[in-house]
């Protein structure tokens, strides 16, 4: 235990880290993920392939790969990007499929009346998707985005073990490496920074979960 | 563990009875196959690995000169050729030698929880991991020293490196080094890695022992540099179980047997020795 | 909202026209970006005062004619990442069927620990949990790449059958009681066979992650995929053929990951037919939506009716 409090400060430090990757990352997942989600249900065909393709492939690689080859392939490209800013890419980029697929799930439990109205009254595909079938799948989109964004905490754990990037993981590793006797402690302590973002997001997931399927 | 460690100190009394009168193992022999089974007092370490016929060695499985693995699937190097010289003087083949990938982080753990019986793996000894392992050796001096694009000139020793980014891995000793020197540290998980970094400019230098880094320009021919002198030294121990001083002493004894053989030498010239010039070996510290 | 078609007209000629022509200017977009991509790593580099080949420059390929390579890369990296993921699946499986049996327990300090501890492990970085049992409980690589793969699907596989178990007709229980049944007999002999046929697909689907997420015992020096060909292969070769391998383990990696999702996918749809036959309902293809989903249904029918007894 006074492994942990003499090294708080360096735990905070990590934990800013890690909190930042999620903030940045969570908000470019958000983007690229709409982007791809309203790709998937455009009319136009070749978009619908990109999306899918990118879908496919981004879900079936560990995410690990995807980290090295922003932090090392993507400076080849000429990316002159903080290895930080980079570790942020590759979390958005890993997510967004997931985010995609929350978004889809939400805009699915719109029942098709909604769109079918609308097209009724004369409104044409971007409206009644923002007007009409957006802001109702919105709200139900919310528990499958915070699952998504617990993921993404946790994830945040990978571009720290990768490297480059100092946040409550690598910061872990560095400190049971110095303090051979105290691991214990040490770990437990960078579980529990780790809980306290996952355990509530995952409880308020479920409640507000279980009122939207109340009201269905 | 307790029921089995009896077994074997029975069985390797029975073997220290059988044997008694042989010569004690070593004895300057460079064959094996001519070398009388060596003898040890039941109940060591020694005797149980004997009688167990084989041998857990932890190393590097991804450490160029000392501890590699190809596709061959055996590892070669230095580390791995001193492991087989320590095998060698319990009586035990090389092919009854089961090699385990230590990395910086199960190193400590391995030797504790008797998942390895020894480690060689560029391995400094220091007073912190003394407190949890003991160690056997030195067998070799390393230094930390500083790897830099081969056109760079303006980093000619550590004091260039204040202030500066530099590259190494997670939780190393080199990166503790450099943070104490005063130089931004850049983290990650292995030391190809830091290359691409390197390349690019993100860092100005890769630190590291400096076998290490001879190792990287070997690799990359004409690409990097080693600049300056080594500024740290860094004992290269083999790693055993808090306090089993026998192992220890033993180990010690073989090494210096080996280095007055011949068989370090050899041992060297036919890995590192490629690529870094033979060094005296350093004297082994009996503490 | 099933089909997306209903968002918009069937296109006329012209809006067919507009979409082909977009559909075109697209798609030779893509081909150019990636087209630029490949043309910039393959530029060769100036470094350190020499000029480095580009990446799809043979030189950093030959090793692909190396037969001892494949060799090392499937009998060690292929076959260290499925040994991993089979054992962690199967006991994944175990523990979730232990777990979802105590969590829908009717005597409360059974229920509530494992409520607690399912929520601590499914909090976790996977990373960390190896890294813990690996430090800590002294394990040896193996066991603690699978056991943290193993705790961490365990708990969701528990949550999902829990689920399974409570959405399930009450009748079902009703009647096997009626039979004259004990309660744990209902469970395992009626209840639960069909809970798990029920959540077969987000249970295979949760294995595709626990085979992806083999990858992150890299991180304790367990011999999978990624460290033999970045770290092992990656040393011996040396530093220019990082590419080369990198590649090499993304399609491997893919090609074990699409063939897992392309079956769950093909389970999903089979048991969709047989078990809601007419209702095409939309099911979430990503595991950890299924399961919250799966989860509100049965805490809100659970509330609803209060639990099982």
């Amino acid at each position: 235990m006074d492994v942990v409090i003499a090294n708080l400060p360096l735990y905070l430090q990590g934990f800013s880290v890690t909190l930042l990757l999620l903030a940045v990352g969570g908000v470019g997942a958000l983007v690229l993920g709409t982007l791809i989600a309203a790709m998937r249900i455009s009319p136009i065909a070749t978009l619908r392939v990109i999306a899918t393709v990118y879908t496919e492939i981004i879900r079936n690689t560990p995410l690990t790969l995807v980290v090295i080859f922003c932090a090392i392939i993507l400076p080849i490209l000429g990316s002159d990007l903080s290895f930080l800013v980079s570790g942020m890419i590759a979390l958005a980029v890993y997510t967004s499929p997931f985010i995609a697929e929350a978004l889809r799930s939400g805009i699915n439990g719109v029942p098709v009346g909604q769109a079918e109205a609308a097209r009724s009254l004369g409104l044409g595909f971007g409206l009644t998707v923002s007007m009409i079938v957006l802001p109702q799948a919105f709200r139900m989109t919310i528990p499958p985005l915070i699952n998504v964004f617990i993921a993404l905490t946790k994830n945040t754990s990978v571009v720290g073990g990768v490297g480059f990037v100092s946040e409550l993981f690598g910061v872990g590793r560095t400190l049971a490496n110095a303090n051979g006797d105290a691991v214990i402690a040490i770990l437990v302590g960078i579980a529990f920074f780790y809980l306290i973002v996952t355990v509530p997001l995952g409880l308020l997931a479920t409640q507000l979960e279980r009122k939207w399927v109340v009201q269905r | 563990m307790t029921r089995m460690r009896i077994a074997l100190v029975a069985a390797a009394a029975a073997a220290t009875l059988a044997f008694a009168g042989c010569a004690s193992g070593g004895g300057g022999e460079a064959e094996e196959s001519a070398e009388p089974a060596p003898t040890f007092e039941a109940g060591t370490t020694m005797a149980a690995l004997q009688e167990a016929g084989e041998i857990t060695i932890g190393t590097k499985f991804d450490q160029p000169l000392f501890g590699l693995v190809g596709p061959s699937g055996d590892p070669e190097g230095f580390d791995v050729e001193i492991g087989k010289i320590i095998a060698s003087e319990l009586g035990i083949d090389e092919e009854n030698i089961n090699w385990t990938e230590t990395v910086s982080a199960n190193r400590e753990p391995f030797i504790e929880g008797g998942q390895v019986d020894l480690v060689v793996a560029t391995y400094t000894i220091n007073d912190k991991r003394k407190e949890v392992v003991s160690f056997a050796g030195p067998y070799y001096e390393a230094g930390q020293s500083i790897l830099v694009l081969a056109d760079n000139d303006d980093i000619k020793s550590e004091e260039d490196l204040v202030g500066q980014p530099v590259c190494s891995v997670t939780g190393s000793t080199p990166a503790a080094n450099l943070k104490e020197l005063g130089a931004e540290v850049l983290e990650t998980d292995t030391y190809s890695n830091c290359l691409e970094p390197l390349r690019q400019g993100d860092v100005v230098a890769v630190s590291t022992d400096n076998v290490i880094l001879a190792g990287l320009v070997a690799q990359n021919e004409g690409e990097f540099k080693v600049v300056g002198e080594p500024f740290t030294e860094e004992p290269y121990g083999i790693g055993v179980k808090l306090d089993d001083t026998d192992f220890r002493m033993f180990i010690n004894d073989v090494l210096e047997e080996a280095y007055e053989d011949g068989r370090y030498e050899e041992a060297w010239n036919s890995t590192a020795g490629t690529v870094l010039p033979f060094a005296d070996p350093p004297a082994v510290d009996r503490y | 909202m099933s089909g997306a078609s209903v968002l918009f007209d069937a296109p006329g000629p012209k809006a067919r026209r507009l979409s082909r022509i977009f559909s075109v200017v697209t798609a030779v977009l893509v081909v150019a970006g990636l087209g630029w991509v490949v043309a910039t790593l393959n530029a060769p580099r100036e470094s350190g005062g020499i000029t480095l080949p580009g990446m799809f420059d043979p030189s950093r390929w030959d090793i692909v004619q190396d037969p001892e390579m494949w060799g090392f890369i499937f009998s060690v990296g292929v076959w260290g990442t499925l040994r991993a993921a089979i054992v962690a699946a199967v006991l994944a499986i175990a523990l979730g069927i232990v777990l979802s049996l105590l969590r829908s327990s009717t005597i409360a300090w059974v229920r509530i620990p494992t409520a607690v501890l399912i929520e601590f492990f499914r909090g976790m970085p996977v990373l960390l949990m190896m890294l813990f049992i690996l430090l800590v409980a002294g394990t040896g690589q193996y066991w603690a790449v699978v056991s943290a793969l193993a705790i961490y699907n365990g708990a969701l596989i528990g949550e999902a059958l829990r689920a399974g178990l409570v959405a399930l007709p009450r009748g079902q229980r009703e009647a096997a009681l009626s039979v004259g049944m004990r309660p744990l007999q209902s469970k395992m002999l009626v209840e639960f066979p069909q809970a798990f046929r029920q959540m077969l697909p987000i249970i295979v689907a949760q294995l595709v992650v626990l085979l992806k997420d083999t990858s992150l015992a890299y991180i304790v020096g367990y011999p999978e995929l990624l460290r033999v060909t970045l770290n092992n292969l990656g040393s011996f070769y040396g530093n220019r053929y990082l590419f080369t391998l990198w590649c090499i383990a993304f399609v491997l990696y893919l090609a074990m990951n699409l063939s897992l999702s392309w079956f769950a996918r093909w389970l999903s749809r089979r048991t969709d037919r047989r078990y809601h036959p007419g209702k095409a309902g939309p099911r979430p293809d990503d595991p950890s939506q299924a399961l919250l989903l799966a989860d509100a249904t049965a805490e809100a029918s659970e509330s609803a009716r209060g639990p099982l007894r």
